[in-house]
């Protein structure tokens, strides 16, 4: 128990993620993604007459019941398994985010930046909102996110997917490098 | 309720979320700034494992438990790849989490990442609005 309790080593903790993509695959012919719930979700509850979001959502279903067990997954870490603790990250990247002007570093995210009461100033805005949009714009405009493309579908050994993980990335160093140390001193 | 053993692997797939720390901002920062293995590892590991899995799936005709073939659609490239995943590595380093972790990150006790997830899901349905004057 005590050994649950640490955080996963990342030789424990990425082959037990990688064993998810069978885990669906034998269970029922399911292919791992996550992004796809989003979709289903605005199928269910706000079609309008949009041809995207025009299908059977609910063949589709496991995808919900799949995300809410994750919901139920991180409860159940952070309660039970000392999930929520501060992060041990490179002291490198501890010294870096303080001078671009973080401060709080006990728990999983930086609470003085992801809060309801930083909700309406416009770093709040930005992280959570824009943020937040931008991840479910652009995983279904690519057509999956790092579940579906970086682990299923290199898994699959599909080019395609290879390409899309790659933009991830291209993205994400550009944001970090470039543009975010701008937005946290907002 | 056939769909519930699907409930039981997110379950799982959430606290391996937590547990190796995935769904943490700071790890996402550590990763694009290149100064840790962690993340690296997690990605790569886990695309090894999945690879060898899908491999040995194929290679031996395995079928699912109800012994239905397991068939996995192909990918076709698209522009909306490159363009869509740009746009999301954007907003991955910035809400440091991808879709997966959003999930976890509220069940964990993160209630405000739930307005996250309400936009993320108002970024999808807006995609779906405009996907036809998109360059795909």
């Amino acid at each position: 128990m005590d050994f649950l309790k640490q955080p996963w080593p990342w030789y424990i903790a990425g082959p037990l993620i990688g064993l998810v993509v069978p885990a669906l695959l034998l269970l029922g012919n399911k292919t791992f993604g996550i992004s796809s719930s989003l979709k289903h979700i605005c199928a269910a509850c706000l079609p309008l007459n949009i041809q995207f979001f025009k299908y059977d959502w609910k063949k589709e279903s496991w995808n919900l019941f799949f995300v809410a067990g994750i919901v139920l997954g991180g409860f159940i870490a952070a309660q039970y398994l000392s999930g929520n603790q501060n992060v041990n990250i490179n002291p490198h990247t501890t010294a870096l985010l303080k001078q671009q002007g973080v401060k709080n570093f006990s728990s999983l995210l930086p609470q003085d930046i992801f809060s309801f009461d930083q909700l309406f100033t416009l770093r709040g805005f930005i992280f959570m909102i824009v943020g937040g949009f931008m991840v479910g714009f652009g995983t279904r405009y690519a057509g999956g996110c790092t579940s579906g493309h970086a682990i299923m579908g290199i898994s699959n050994l599909q080019w395609p997917s290879l390409v899309a993980t790659c933009c991830f990335m291209a993205g994400g160093f550009a944001m970090t490098w470039f543009i975010l140390p701008y937005l946290i001193n907002l | 309720m056939k769909n519930i053993k699907y409930f039981f692997v997110g379950l799982l797939f959430g606290i391996m979320l937590i547990k190796s720390q995935v769904v943490s901002w700071f790890r996402i920062q550590e990763m694009f700034r290149l100064q840790a293995f962690h993340m690296y590892g997690i990605i790569g590991s886990a695309i090894i494992v999945g690879m060898i899995s899908v491999l040995i799936i194929k290679k031996f005709n395995i079928k699912t438990i109800h012994g239905e073939v397991i068939t996995i659609p192909l990918k076709t490239f698209n522009w909306g790849n490159v363009y869509g995943g740009l746009i999301f590595g954007l907003g991955w380093a910035i809400t440091g989490a991808c879709p997966g972790p959003l999930f976890a990150q509220i069940g964990s006790g993160f209630g405000v990442i739930a307005v996250t997830l309400l936009s993320a899901i108002a970024g999808t349905w807006v995609y779906g609005l405009l996907r036809d004057k998109l360059p795909h």
